[in-house]
């Protein structure tokens, strides 16, 4: 492009010697927001090998979805888990105020939901499992487990962050450190839960489990 | 549940034993001689000048985007020159081993290499050059430039730029150490599958293949995580969207790519490995596997890897070409278009990649066209540096040398790439020579912006610039080598040369054979130019001056050269596209006259730490030493909490001493050494 001549006044800024310290929380939630893209990507890596794997040539004489898994059962590990985002959701709402007994008491009942949804899941495995229907049986069992493992792990991971996050603001209160973390959890609760609809509504309805 | 695995296995060493090591191999024994002399005059070089603390401090433990740079640089040239020399080795067998009666030296039936190791050659050419070479030169570009290009103090995320650096080069060592432990993939680059599954491929090349590639591209996920938060958030005052320069606007749609396709590889890879360690049958021949499922998801990623590589060259180009041609990018808004649609349309274009794998007409004419598209936005780039060429004063130094001859390489390239795009085409000329003669013009594009790029920002850097007679010999020699290499290559492929000889049998191919292995040798002596041009340049030292070209337009000029280890004294406040051009028209002041305290992040050895400790993961999977794998995965998740404990954030170089670097720049170089630095002085800034 071509610019006219530049012409330089009095008011022209040359050097930014004010606000030169950038936004530090807006700067990590941003960078998470971008993990979570990513994580997004793998989880829409292993959708679209379910979607291949989602047929009876792939199941190599095992049962597909409607065979395996308990649409009853994942509802209330979906409401488990909504339960579970809502509580730290709702601690959350004590960063505003600087409540930290709210904080943690939200962490806390969002952990103890979210350990129950994955002994939900690893318990409907292990059933799966032992009728004969293990990950190594056929191709689509295979990405079924995969699946369904990579999101448990994902809420297992959450769980330490938890834990961790109890020390974490126990020894420095929500300093704007502790917060931006506890801003970031939240994401990642909130996307694993997301994750987990996407999962109920695909495989398990989509895939006629009753 | 793990897979039972063919040969010994003990609880200590795993599937390592004695025979792993190749000590009666006639190629290997001499060159790890060669690697171990070298990295003993290496070490002994640095305890005998005391550097160790110097290293340790200054390089392992920082977080300096230039330094990692550096390093991410110097790791890309030691892998190019591996790969290199990989593709030396192709050559010379196929140029011996024509015909049946061709001779047969060290053990091979024709020519010196048997086909398992000649099959290992050309799967690591393939993994080092893209992933090993190619990425880590990019990377490095964009982590040194980008920050300085957009007024920052560092990346975003100074730390997590340590740890993609040391997760990348944890992946180069998992393939340095294949070649003199065990052995490497013979299943190419791209894992043709299902033999690179168990059944068919039992040893231990597979496993260095997938998580070498694996650990790397975490890495290259996390660098991408880190340019667009960089790009989005850091920048100086002023600059608003439309004055960002064009090479970071094509390291952040470098970034969306490398933030989106990396996964889809890491997905790839972790079923692969599911197969091979714990007997599913993802990808396997048989109980519902699906091979082709893996074919589609290596090429979702590997389609866009190709753009992830070759947008950074664009970038490149776009700031070499203006700054050598004195005068403004020609349709810069187009530019940065023709970089969003480049990375977009390479979402839909991978399975041009097996045509011949079973599509029906509908699919074929759908990736036929989309991949014909690309064609139009690089067209609009190629037509834009030409027209800021028209009518500008050119001047040939080294770094506008390798800018015109990566144009010439991407119009034949690209119009080798338009024939392949037609499936009718690709039908009769798939898997020969001819889409390998393709794809290295398109891999020289990238390796010709990268040598301008190194050269033109060398000055900035390192405070010198590189001896441009050598350097034009070196670009001489590297073009005819090129020459000889790929037009004889492109005929062969005409004459239904297929990939991955490891025997020629017509013998009716035995000229064009020849002419590449004596493109091969030139460049070998381009090569050595190279590394003479470093070694003089390095002697000579001549400082290169504030303004080493004369003719610099970008904002990452108005540092000072060599550029000092804080970057701006002060932070720019920016108020046209070519900031430093338009200081100088306009008679606007160049330096601050008064500093203020700068903050800087503190360096952490975590990182280097942590790298070395998934390069031990990597190793133990591979050999599946089982009690290594546990240690190594508690040490990470272990190194991770540590570091979330660290609360240290950074320090603070009050406004004198920013002074006082500035009067004498070369105490501020990011070579020179630096005191030790407090912790704990946030809050005396403001």
């Amino acid at each position: 492009m071509h610019s006219e001549k530049p012409t330089l006044t009095a008011k022209t800024a040359l050097w930014a010697y004010e606000g030169e310290e950038h936004d530090f929380i807006s700067t990590r939630t941003f960078g998470f927001w971008l993990y979570l893209l990513s994580d997004a990507l793998i989880f829409a890596g292993l959708f679209a090998s379910y979607a291949v794997m989602d047929n009876p040539m792939s199941a190599f004489g095992h049962p597909l979805a409607n065979g395996l898994l308990s649409a009853s059962r994942g509802l209330i590990q979906t409401f488990i888990v909504l339960g579970s985002v809502f509580s730290v959701s709702v601690g959350s709402l004590g960063l505003k105020t600087g409540n930290k007994g709210l904080v943690l008491g939200g962490l806390a009942a969002g952990g103890l939901l979210g350990a129950l949804f994955i002994w939900f899941g690893v318990s409907d495995l292990q059933v799966m499992a032992a009728a004969g229907n293990g990950p190594l049986e056929s191709g689509y069992l295979a990405c079924l487990y995969a699946l369904l493992i990579t999101h448990a792990l994902h809420m297992g991971f959450g769980l330490l962050w938890i834990v961790a996050m109890f020390v974490h603001v126990a020894r420095w209160g929500l300093d704007a450190m502790n917060t931006a973390r506890l801003l970031c959890l939240r994401m990642f609760w909130q996307f694993q839960a997301s994750v987990w609809v996407v999962i109920y509504v695909y495989v398990y309805l989509f895939g006629g489990a009753h | 549940m793990q897979v039972a695995v063919e040969g010994p296995w003990s609880p200590l060493l795993g599937r390592l034993t004695l025979d792993a090591i190749p000590y009666n191999n006639p190629i290997i024994v001499p060159t790890f001689i060669v690697a171990a002399l070298a990295g003993l005059v290496a070490v002994g070089a640095v305890l005998y000048y005391k550097k160790l603390g110097y290293i340790w401090r200054e390089w392992l433990c920082s977080v300096d985007h230039k330094k990692i740079g550096v390093m991410y640089i110097i790791l890309g040239l030691v892998m190019l020159f591996r790969g290199y020399v990989d593709g030396l080795m192709m050559r010379t067998q196929q140029a011996i081993a024509i015909g049946p009666d061709s001779p047969g030296f060290l053990g091979a039936k024709h020519g010196y290499l048997p086909p398992f190791h000649f099959d290992q050659i050309y799967s690591a050419h393939g993994t080092i050059m893209l992933i090993f070479a190619a990425t880590p030169l990019l990377t490095g570009l964009g982590n040194i430039i980008v920050p300085l290009q957009i007024g920052a103090r560092d990346m975003a995320f100074p730390y997590l730029n340590a740890t993609s650096l040391w997760l990348t080069f944890a992946g180069a060592a998992l393939v340095m150490i294949s070649l003199f432990v065990g052995e490497f993939s013979s299943a190419t680059w791209v894992g043709l599958m299902p033999y690179s599954e168990m059944a068919s491929n039992p040893g231990v090349g597979v496993d260095y293949w997938m998580w070498a590639i694996q650990i790397s591209s975490i890495g290259t996920t996390f660098n991408s995580i880190n340019i667009i938060a960089t790009i989005v958030k850091m920048r100086a005052p002023g600059m608003t969207w439309f004055k960002l320069p064009v090479f970071s606007w094509v390291q952040l749609t470098t970034a969306i790519i490398g933030l989106t396709a990396f996964p889809i590889l890491t997905v790839a890879l972790t079923l692969l490995g599911l197969d091979r360690y714990l007997g599913t049958h993802f990808f396997t021949a048989g109980m519902g596997g699906n091979f082709m499922l893996y074919i589609n998801l290596f090429w979702i990623w590997g389609h866009p890897e190709v753009y992830f590589l070759v947008l950074p060259a664009f970038g490149v180009l776009s700031e070499v070409v203006p700054a050598f041609s004195r005068k403004a990018l020609f349709g810069y808004p187009t530019m940065v278009a023709a970089s969003f649609s480049i990375a977009g349309i390479g979402w839909m274009v991978w399975a041009h990649h097996f045509f011949t794998m079973g599509m029906g007409p509908d699919q074929i004419g759908f990736f036929s066209a989309a991949t014909m598209i690309v064609g139009i936005p690089t067209g609009v780039k190629a037509f834009n540096w030409l027209f800021t060429m028209y009518r500008g004063r050119i001047s040939y130094e080294t770094p506008m040398l390798w800018a015109m001859i990566s144009i010439v390489l991407l119009l034949i390239g690209g119009l080798t790439g338009m024939m392949l795009s037609a499936s009718v085409i690709d039908y009769s000329v798939h898997d020969s020579v001819f889409v390998v003669a393709h794809f290295h013009c398109m891999v020289l594009v990238i390796g010709a912006a990268a040598f301008a790029a190194v050269i033109f920002w060398w000055p900035k850097v390192f405070g010198f610039k590189l001896n441009e007679t050598l350097g034009k010999w070196f670009f001489w020699t590297f073009i005819a080598g090129s020459v000889l290499v790929f037009v004889p290559m492109f005929m062969a492929g005409l004459a239904g040369e297929t990939r991955r000889l490891d025997y020629v049998f017509n013998t009716a191919l035995a000229p064009y054979m020849l002419w590449e292995e004596a493109g091969v040798l030139v460049y070998l002596a381009s090569v050595g130019f190279f590394v003479l041009m470093l070694i003089v340049s390095l002697w000579q030292r001549v400082p290169a001056g504030e303004s080493p070209w004369g003719t610099e337009r970008g904002l990452e000029w108005l540092t000072r050269t060599p550029v000092p280890f804080y970057n701006f004294a002060v932070t720019p406040h920016v108020n046209a596209l070519d900031e430093t051009s338009w200081r100088r028209e306009a008679g606007a002041a160049l330096r601050p006259t008064r500093y203020v305290p700068i903050h800087l992040p503190h360096g952490s050895g975590l990182p280097f730490i942590l790298g070395m400790d998934v390069f031990a993961w990597g190793f133990a999977l591979t050999w599946r030493i089982d009690w290594l794998i546990i240690l190594t995965t508690i040490a990470m998740i272990a190194i991770v909490f540590i570091r979330s404990f660290d609360r240290n954030e950074g320090f603070i170089i009050p406004a004198e001493e920013v002074e006082a670097y500035e009067a004498n720049i070369n105490t501020a170089s990011i070579f020179a050494e630096q005191p030790k630095r407090g912790h704990g002085l946030v809050g005396e800034a403001h």
